[in-house]
């Protein structure tokens, strides 16, 4: 398989998903997302945990992008965060990046 | 070979003891064979029933949440309370993206996720009383140890 290349801005996730933690990183990648001029990539590399709190923020981001016509991706997914993507539909709208 | 275990914790029902209560729950289900991933399931559903008690049970008034849990060979059972304003339709409020909260915020995917990382989940709910979710998981028992362990006996 083919190494895609994209050019947006990649901001590193770190710790747990959580309602507890959502506020904070939700006001973070709107700075992010304020900033960025050819959409998103979230590493996933550090994300501990994600439960469905995780799922809401990234429809929010996701949704927030389309409105200004840009993109959100996602990589280095682990397994457990993978599984929360694949039951929720996320990767509908959220490509993988390999 | 497992004896059989219980405990029970009771907290606040705020944000920070979400963290806490799946970290519990993770340290005693430990004792059985699991393996990583059903750590996160476990710590995932558990999580997802604490939250949903500090989001949605306690609305005017502060409220405890009470966490259960209890072994019995190799089936790990939670419980998680509250004492807070119920559901009236549990049916409808299991339904995958049924949210009464903030859409922004809320996914209404909770009850799927504990859905999907236990074997049973059981809700029994009384509007103004409060609500109870019985999370499930039968943790496979590795079979070399257990062939092991006959062999010895
Ligand atoms: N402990 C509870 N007390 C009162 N209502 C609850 C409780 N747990 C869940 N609910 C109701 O069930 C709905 C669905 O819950 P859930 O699937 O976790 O989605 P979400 O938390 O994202 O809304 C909630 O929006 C709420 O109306
Ligand atoms: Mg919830």
């Amino acid at each position: 398989m083919q190494k895609t290349t994209v050019r947006a801005l990649c901001v590193e996730l770190e710790g747990e998903l959580d309602h507890h933690n959502a506020e904070t990183i939700r006001r973070q990648l709107d700075r992010a997302i304020m900033r960025c001029r050819n959409g998103l990539i979230l590493d996933f590399s550090h994300v501990t945990l994600m439960d469905s709190s995780g799922i809401g923020l990234l429809i929010g981001r996701y949704k927030k992008l389309k409105e200004k016509g840009m993109p959100l991706y996602v990589k280095n997914v682990n397994s457990h965060v993978d599984k929360i993507f694949r039951m929720s539909g996320l990767y509908n709208i959220i490509e993988k990046l390999l | 070979m497992n004896t059989d275990n219980y405990m029970e914790l009771i907290f606040p029902a705020t944000s920070q003891n979400e963290a806490f209560a799946r970290v519990c729950a993770a340290a005693f289900a430990a004792r059985l064979d699991c393996t990583m991933e059903d750590i996160s399931d476990i710590k995932t559903a558990v999580s997802e029933a604490v939250t949903n008690a500090v989001v949605h049970a306690y609305t005017h008034q502060k409220g405890k949440v009470i966490l259960r849990g209890e072994i019995s060979k190799n089936t790990v059972t939670f419980e998680i309370q509250d004492f807070g304003k119920g559901i009236e339709d549990i049916q409808q409020a299991m339904q995958p993206f049924y949210s009464t909260g903030n859409s922004e915020e809320r996914s209404g995917m909770g009850f799927t996720v504990m859905q999907s990382f236990m074997d049973r989940v059981v809700v029994r709910s009384q509007p103004g009383h409060g609500t109870t979710v019985r999370l499930e998981k039968t943790i496979p028992v590795n079979s070399m140890e257990a062939a092991a362990n006959v062999a010895l006996s």
